[in-house]
């Protein structure tokens, strides 16, 4: 000790050993502390991209632009609204420097081209991580409690649904992602309001289980419960991964308690009023255009068909005979919300129908199911099991009430602090991540969590996270105009009679009408102004399609003449638009030579043939409809107000909007109008 | 810790032959892993080569190359290794081929929209055999044009039919260009395609079945819709340089 105590006295001394000395050294001190801070920004990491930036542009040819529109020192974008502080420019320097689109080297890479402006949005609402900090680690990887890591790319269209509540043709991920939300039933146990307080609505159809052993079998249900893609590929159902005991329980409890339908039923029509004919059932099934709906698996694997009715590969094996032609007689008796139209088919019909869908079964599916009768016990369990599951959030269920706010409700799922967060071991810590893991193995995040696993492949399951990610903090305290309101469905409902049989054949299932309905077939809000009440009548008789390259076609609903008659002036009444004005179109008789100015303007001019066919025989065009008949389908008046301006009539139509002159489309619709046809000569 | 080094600088060497073990342990390398059970001396493309996708997100078809021996027949077993620029993402990265001699992998393109070149790679038995594939990732703005693009011109310029849609490009009596078709579109200026799209064939002296869009799309549109054929376009598009004065 004696050696360092010497040495520490002898520094004091050559130190601070007299006055002047002591001054000096300790004004030394004070200048490096000074120092300090300018020293520290000088070797920031910012200070060091901003000076390599200064020397990539030095030697481009623009440099002198480049370098007037450099700003030394830290930038920031400061949004109160939004809650942006966004530093990211003060190292990101190229962001609007269009020429520096070929330099790839990160930080001052162009910004590429999107429809909002770095100054009125910052950074962070698209991409997260942390707009204030100034180091890179901080930015972009923080993870410190209440911050995030930087967005991946592929989830980048989140961050536009924080404002834009609306689909937008830009955004496909998103707005399939908040298809699936609401397809799959995501929304049935999860609920999730938007920042305007309107809540997420199923577009489901869950079929209620109060009838089901009306329906189909207990062994199927099992099988069903086990597996349900493997009886349905595409069938929105998730697997709960239930041991063998459990899907047993659960069948014994819902074919226990099913209540027989009362009225038209299964038991009521058990005798069969005609046979079958064999041949006639695919014909029939063609006819009828049940693939505009419903899909079965071909040979190959693919699933063709609609998605709007669920998959009939298997139909045979599940559907009782019974039920079946029941259930074709008039789906709205076992099921009043049905989206499938009430067909009228004759009984002759219905047996070859039920005949042929019984034939779609697969004799190994469910093949090794034997379930012994069920007893007290199982039941009892059966509805335990339903209870904690949940099955009775999406189906209704006979004893079993459904619960509410079954799950975690997802509103502001897209700022879940990472805090909050259990992550699985190995995993990166990242809320897209953990919504992804969750979404695609719920059970590895441990046995008790009940949610199922939904067949989801990884773009699908992507683009659900992408919707979740979009349902932020920041999204719920922006002020409402920043925002742009969903569009919600109308109630829109048809009185009378009529609207009677619009219900029945369930024509808003494919047709929209004043905001409500499908999108499968054309929008019908203004077709009263558009078509000819001849024509009308005998479409609904026999709807022959009118366009040659459509897959997806009208059937044929055996209306009796009173009720096409009923349908056909209550269309005609109804459905009127406003803008059409009668007195613009020209007479029902024109002059010949302003049809052939019409003629040679359609041919020549306009060359409306690369789309619409009038002569099958030399016109070939696939896109629009055929126009062999226009002038006994449709209005004059209607067809000029079309050429002048399509969208304005049904928006977002492909035909574009010519910009024709008034003589133009007068004499166009003079041509048209001549076009009369022949009844039924619709190219096929 | 230096005090600990050196007062006991055999724990300390323990300490880090611990966290060189650990390490490895850790994250090994997974080439090592797969064990080459025979070598090729070719690769070729079988299927998921010159797609389009969109940045940051996997491509729609895995990306699937097939090994060959010298006389040309599949060869099972052999390694395949894939590579790419920065960004880029193979699931996996490394795969032995399958029993018709195919090597598998998902491709996850970067964040950066263009073409992105990349490389499936065999060790041969001289020297190591390799591919190159070219895919494309469209931006935002491209990613706008192929959505219009799919909505009001592909009927017509795409001759492809699709399950969903019919091909209206054999009706045509003048046939369009497909977009894709550099030869012809790289030459076309901009504003060229521009005034095309705006007021159809006709202002280029082209075929009236070529409507006018400039009464339906918006200029963002039509700019999308020239960006996306752009990116698309084979060989690909090189814009001319912009010139500047000299310093």
């Amino acid at each position: 000790m004696q050696p360092i105590r010497k040495f520490l006295s002898s520094a004091w001394r050559a130190l601070f050993g007299d006055p002047v000395r002591a001054f000096g050294i300790v004004s030394l001190g004070l200048l490096l502390a000074l120092a300090i801070a300018p020293a520290k920004e000088h070797f920031s990491q910012w200070h060091s991209y901003q000076r390599h930036y200064l020397s990539l542009i030095r030697d481009r040819g623009d440099a002198i632009s480049l370098r007037r529109r450099f700003e030394p020192g830290i930038h920031q974008i400061w949004l109160p609204e939004l809650g942006v502080v966004d530093r990211c420019t003060t190292c990101h320097l190229g962001l609007k420097e269009a020429s520096l689109a070929d330099v790839n080297q990160q930080p001052f890479r162009k910004h590429p081209v999107v429809p909002h402006s770095l100054e009125n949005f910052g950074c962070v609402v698209c991409h997260g991580g942390q707009g204030q900090a100034t180091t890179v680690v901080e930015a972009h990887h923080s993870e410190r409690a209440g911050e995030e890591p930087i967005l991946p790319t592929r989830y980048i269209e989140s961050g536009c649904g924080q404002c834009h509540q609306n689909s937008m043709a830009g955004t496909p991920q998103l707005n399939l992602g908040r298809n699936l939300l609401t397809r799959y039933g995501c929304v049935h146990c999860h609920s999730i309001a938007r920042p305007d307080g309107t809540k997420v609505l199923a577009t489901d159809h869950p079929p209620s289980l109060t009838h089901i052993a009306d329906k189909t079998t207990r062994q199927w249900i099992y099988s069903w419960l086990k597996d349900p893609q493997a009886y349905a590929a595409s069938t929105t159902m998730p697997n709960y991964k239930l041991s063998d005991t459990d899907a047993t329980d659960i069948s014994a409890y819902l074919t226990s308690t099913s209540i027989p339908q009362a009225g038209d039923t299964a038991t009521a029509s058990t005798k069969p009023s005609a046979t079958a004919d064999p041949s006639a059932g695919p014909s029939l099934y063609g006819e009828s255009f049940c693939a505009s709906c419903h899909a079965v698996q071909n040979a190959a694997g693919n699933i063709v068909g609609g998605d709007v009715g669920p998959e009939l590969t298997r139909i045979g094996n599940k559907a009782k005979p019974e039920w079946l032609a029941a259930w074709l007689r008039n789906p709205r008796i076992y099921d009043a919300t049905t989206p499938m139209p009430h067909y009228r088919f004759t009984p002759q019909q219905i047996t070859t129908l039920t005949a042929y869908l019984q034939g779609k079964s697969d004799s190994d599916y469910g093949a090794g199911v034997h379930l012994d009768a069920a007893n007290p016990q199982q039941i009892a369990h059966g509805r335990k099991l339903i209870v904690e599951l949940g099955c009775a959030a999406c189906h209704e269920i006979n004893g079993v009430q459904k619960p509410e706010n079954f799950a975690p409700e997802l509103s502001a799922i897209g700022s879940k602090p990472l805090a909050q967060i259990v992550f699985l071991p190995g995993m990166e810590h990242s809320l897209p991540s953990y919504i992804v893991a969750k979404i695609r193995q719920p059970h590895a995040f441990g046995s008790s969590v009940k949610m199922p696993q939904f067949a989801l492949t990884p773009a699908q399951t992507d683009a659900v996270a992408t919707a979740l990610l979009a349902l932020t903090n920041r999204s719920r305290s922006m002020p409402d105009t920043l925002r742009v309101a969903a569009v919600p469905e109308t109630n829109y409902q048809p009185a009378g009679h009529a609207g009677k049989l619009i219900t029945e054949l369930a024509c808003f299932s494919c047709h929209r009408f004043n905001g409500r309905g499908g999108d499968m077939a054309p929008d019908l809000t203004w077709e009263g102004s558009a078509v000819q009440r001849k024509w009308l009548t005998d479409f609904l008789k026999n709807p022959n399609t009118l366009r040659p390259s459509l897959i997806r076609r009208m059937p044929r609903f055996n209306l009796s003449d009173g009720d096409n008659k009923e349908l056909t002036d209550y269309i005609l009444a109804v459905y009127q638009s406003p803008a059409i004005d009668a007195d613009l179109a020209p007479a029902d008789k024109s002059a010949p030579d302003t049809v052939e100015h019409g003629r040679q303007l359609y041919y020549s001019k306009y060359a409306c043939q690369s789309c619409h066919i009038i002569d099958t025989k030399t016109d070939k065009g696939y896109i629009g409809p055929t126009l062999s008949q226009v002038g006994s389908r449709l209005n004059s008046a209607w067809i000029y107000a079309w050429l002048k301006n399509p969208q304005a009539l049904r928006p977002g139509t492909t035909e574009p909007n010519q910009n024709l002159s008034d003589d133009d489309a007068r004499a166009l619709t003079a041509f048209l109008m001549t076009l009369k046809g022949q009844a039924g000569r619709g190219a096929k | 810790m230096s005090r600990f080094n050196a007062n006991n600088p055999s724990a300390a060497l323990a300490l880090i032959a611990l966290t060189v073990v650990a390490g490895c342990k850790h994250a090994p390398s997974p080439a090592a892993e797969l064990k080459a059970a025979a070598q090729g001396s070719a690769i070729v493309e079988t299927s998921g080569g010159h797609q389009v996708g969109v940045t940051g997100t996997s491509m729609k078809d895995p990306l699937v190359v097939q090994v060959n021996d010298d006389q040309g027949t599949a060869v099972v077993g052999a390694l395949v290794t894939f590579r790419g620029p920065a960004g880029v993402s193979f699931d996996p990265a490394s795969v032995l081929t399958d029993s018709s001699g195919q090597a598998t992998t998902a491709v996850t393109l970067g964040s950066i929209s263009g073409r992105y070149s990349l490389t499936a790679v065999t060790p041969g038995k001289t020297k190591a055999a390799t591919l190159d594939v070219v895919e494309t990732a469209l931006g935002y703005q491209q990613r706008v044009g192929s959505i219009l693009a799919d909505k009001y011109c592909n009927r017509c310029h795409d001759p492809e039919s699709s399950a969903e849609r019919v091909s209206n490009y054999d009706n045509l009596s003048v046939k369009p260009h497909p977009f894709t078709e550099g030869d012809t579109l790289n030459k076309m200026s901009d504003a060229d395609l521009t005034s095309i799209i705006l007021h159809g064939g006709p202002a280029l002296n082209r075929s009236a079945l070529m409507p006018p869009y400039g009464n339906t799309l918006s200029a963002t549109d039509v700019r999308a819709l020239i960006a996306y054929t752009r990116a698309v376009a084979d060989p690909p598009y090189q814009p001319a340089g912009t010139v500047y004065a000299r310093k």
